[in-house]
């Protein structure tokens, strides 16, 4: 049965000047050229709204707008669920979807409010006085202690630096190009903060930027070997992610090609399996062994990341976790990004990472294992604001993706598991990967994390907090507005006019 | 050098491993210590007693002989080099292994060979001289693995579920599998002549640490298990 498409391709064809560049831009061959007609026409049914044609069109001859030829109407069953219905009742198949989740389940950050200080405890101005944004991650010492000669000892378990509390969120190479990942890893550099391999490995190029990375460990323990262990500044154990949790993923092998499979260190063609489960780790103990391993095959170095989903028992399995060894805890909440992932359990499984982590941060302090671990939270952390409001609902630093792919030029059309990102981020196709340049992608990276710090300082200032440390788990400086109680009592906020 | 493990924890007995010049070492009085010789590689490791979980995780190319019993998850995302072990083995062996080899005289508990991979040159084996447990070979993706059955008297060369999600790799099991039930998406058939030609070399050396027959072994029926297909879940989405 044949779906009436999603979009309209709109041409001004006073406008349009048949220089064929949305032809040529389109991966997924939309547009043609008809020699007879000399006129440019389109096959609306192939688009994915990715704008790469809109931004390209030297005339602004294009638009993509939503088709307004709809079902009959229905509140019960949308469009989006007929058609679904339709697809699977076709092929038999697993609806498989990209990006976060993108149905309308609350967005908590947008229900918070920050503090502002006023007479009392005045502002601070970020630009004439100095603002701490540096954080260290990882285990702090819970007594001070002296060696035997009554010097203090200042041996610390290993941290992670970074300039300012966010971090590039695992992408790895195979879900996103080679120029992404140069991208990620030179404005990390540059901005003295990290990346994240994700799963699938290391390209040998990206060992230089060894000190602005995090290698990722997975179920698949693809490009798992000594000199990988070694070559960056933390280790993260991925568990779980937010918009997949509880099952594993994998590579088609159509991507797993070239440099790729070099990466992960499989044979050209064959999937990457990364099962739901790691298949040595049935509980808390089996956890610490594998935390253990690492740190013993890198001698105590390095810190150890557990990254989670944000599910039910987040908090339990936060207290676990941080009795486990791991240095720092990684949440990844329900509207986390991804490459690929059934729609069911992306748009269904998990919980908002805003009440992941103020349960979490309570959660440990009250059994007074906060100081064990550091904690990172992700999941749709969309802005400077989003961050500020994390940190103070106990958060030590935030992972952002989907908000690094926009800076790179992603149009969040959703369409990364087709392979044919017209952006060059979410592909292996070489042709398209070039379009992305990594001195134009990194730059935009930094300019957006420059941005990012500058407005942090500045919410900060505004807060008289001149340091980030002052401002972690603070909640004192946050308000809930048209929140229930027990949400309010989850995040651990008092409603606005309290 | 000789190392006595008692009374040392698992991290003091790496650090003294580590500390070595001399790339022979004899350990002795092993109790279960985790983690022996992760990631390590140019040492020659011989253990007496039981070495713990984890035993040669990560390992870059050191041999490692024990003689007892290892537990769990030995020679965990292995890369390179050779672990021997005297004696049966625990659980999750050679998860995700990708080069090397693992040989042991006795039983293997669950999903020995889980995730095994292969790349370029790299080709892992696993030979077990006993039986396994339930799930041998899940999710296999790559390398050798050859049980031997020795000793299993009436009891199935290997526990339930084979080779679920396997898509690379062979598995050679020394039986007829007469009973054994093998997941849809592998074949499995009796190996012919020039398949065992293929893993004559690994029966040897199992026959070098443990002193049998390579062709008597041989000479018995081996049932050889590969996968359908290397891309499994191909048909299984629909892009929504």
């Amino acid at each position: 049965m044949n779906i009436y498409p999603e979009f309209e391709v709109v041409r001004n064809d006073s406008r349009c000047i048949r220089c064929r560049v949305c032809e040529r831009q389109c991966a997924n061959e939309v547009h043609w050229y008809d020699e007879d007609g000399k006129v440019m026409l389109s096959d609306e049914s192939k688009c994915v709204n990715c704008q790469r044609c809109v931004t390209l069109c030297p005339t602004r001859a294009l638009k993509i707008v939503k088709s307004d030829c709809r079902l009959r109407e229905n509140a019960n069953y949308s469009d989006q669920t007929i058609k679904e219905i339709y697809r699977q009742a076709e092929t038999g198949g697993v609806l498989l979807s990209s990006m976060g989740n993108p149905n309308p389940l609350p967005v908590y950050w947008d229900r918070i409010l920050i503090n502002a200080s006023q007479v009392t405890n005045p502002p601070i101005d970020p630009l004439r006085e100095p603002m701490e944004t540096k954080v260290f991650l990882g285990k702090k010492p819970g007594t001070v202690t002296r060696r035997p000669d009554g010097s203090l000892d200042t041996a610390l378990p290993p941290q992670l630096t970074l300039s300012m509390p966010v971090m590039f969120s695992a992408m790895s190479y195979g879900s996103i190009s080679y120029n992404a990942h140069a991208s990620l890893a030179r404005a990390a550099t540059e901005l003295g903060i990290c990346y994240n391999t994700g799963e699938g490995g290391l390209h040998e190029d990206f060992y230089k930027y060894g000190p602005n990375t995090i290698v990722q460990v997975a179920s698949g323990r693809f490009g798992v070997h000594k000199d990988y262990l070694e070559a960056g500044a933390a280790i993260e154990i991925k568990m779980g992610q937010g918009a997949k949790p509880g099952i594993g993923g994998h590579l088609p092998g159509t991507k797993a090609v070239g440099d790729v499979s070099k990466t992960r260190m499989i044979p050209e063609g064959s999937d990457a399996i990364s099962p739901a489960p790691h298949h040595d780790i049935y509980s808390i103990e089996d956890l610490r062994q594998l935390v253990y391993s690492l740190k013993e095959a890198t001698q105590y170095r390095l810190p150890v990341i557990v990254k989670v989903a944000a599910v039910h028992n987040i908090a339990a399995i936060a207290s676990g976790i941080a009795r486990s060894g791991a240095d720092i805890i990684a949440i990844d909440g329900f509207r986390g990004g991804t490459g690929a992932a059934p729609t069911r359990i992306r748009d269904n499984v998990g919980i908002p990472i805003e009440l992941a982590l103020a349960a979490v941060d309570r959660r440990l302090r009250d059994e007074g294992i906060r100081n064990n671990v550091s904690i990172v939270c992700g999941g749709s952390i969309r802005s400077a604001s989003d961050v500020v409001k994390a940190i103070a609902l106990g958060a030590d630093a935030c992972y952002i993706a989907t908000a690094a792919c926009l800076a790179m030029g992603c149009h969040l059309c959703r369409s990364c598991h087709t392979g044919k990102c017209n952006w060059g981020i979410a592909t292996q196709r070489p042709d398209l990967v070039k379009r992305l340049n990594p001195d134009i992608g990194s730059q935009r990276l930094i300019n957006l994390m420059n941005a990012w710090r500058h407005e942090i300082k500045e919410l900060m200032g505004g807060m008289g907090i001149n340091s980030i440390e002052a401002l972690r788990g603070n909640r004192l400086m946050l308000r809930g507005v048209g929140l229930t109680e027990k949400e309010l009592e989850i995040l651990g906020i008092s409603h606005a006019g309290e | 050098m000789q190392l006595n493990a008692a009374g040392l924890g698992f991290q003091e007995l790496n650090e003294k491993l580590r500390e070595t010049d001399d790339p022979e070492v004899t350990l002795e009085g092993c109790i279960g210590q985790r983690f022996i010789a992760a990631g390590m590689s140019g040492k020659h490791i011989g253990i007496h007693g039981i070495a713990g979980n984890a035993l040669g995780a990560y390992l870059n190319g050191s041999v490692i002989e024990t003689f007892g019993n290892a537990q769990d998850a030995v020679g965990d995302t292995m890369n390179e080099g050779r672990i021997i072990v005297h004696g049966s083995i625990g659980d999750a062996a050679g998860y995700a292994m990708r080069g090397g080899k693992i040989f042991v005289q006795g039983n293997a508990g669950y999903r020995a060979g889980i995730h095994m991979k292969a790349y370029q040159e790299k080709v892992p084996v696993m030979v077990i001289g006993g039986r396994t447990g339930s799930f041998l070979g899940e999710y296999q993706a790559g390398g050798v693995i050859i049980v031997l059955g020795l000793g299993r008297g009436e009891r199935p060369i290997v526990s339930n579920f084979p080779c679920t999600g396997m898509h690379g790799g062979k598995l050679f099991l020394r039986s007829d599998c007469a009973g054994i039930h093998f997941p849809h998406q592998v074949h499995h058939r009796i190996a012919q002549a020039e398949e065992l030609d293929e893993i004559r070399p690994h029966i040897a050396e199992y026959c070098q640490y443990f002193g049998a027959d390579a062709e008597e072994l041989l000479s018995a029926p081996f049932t050889v298990v590969t996968p359908d297909s290397g891309n499994p879940y191909q048909q299984m989405y629909v892009a929504n």
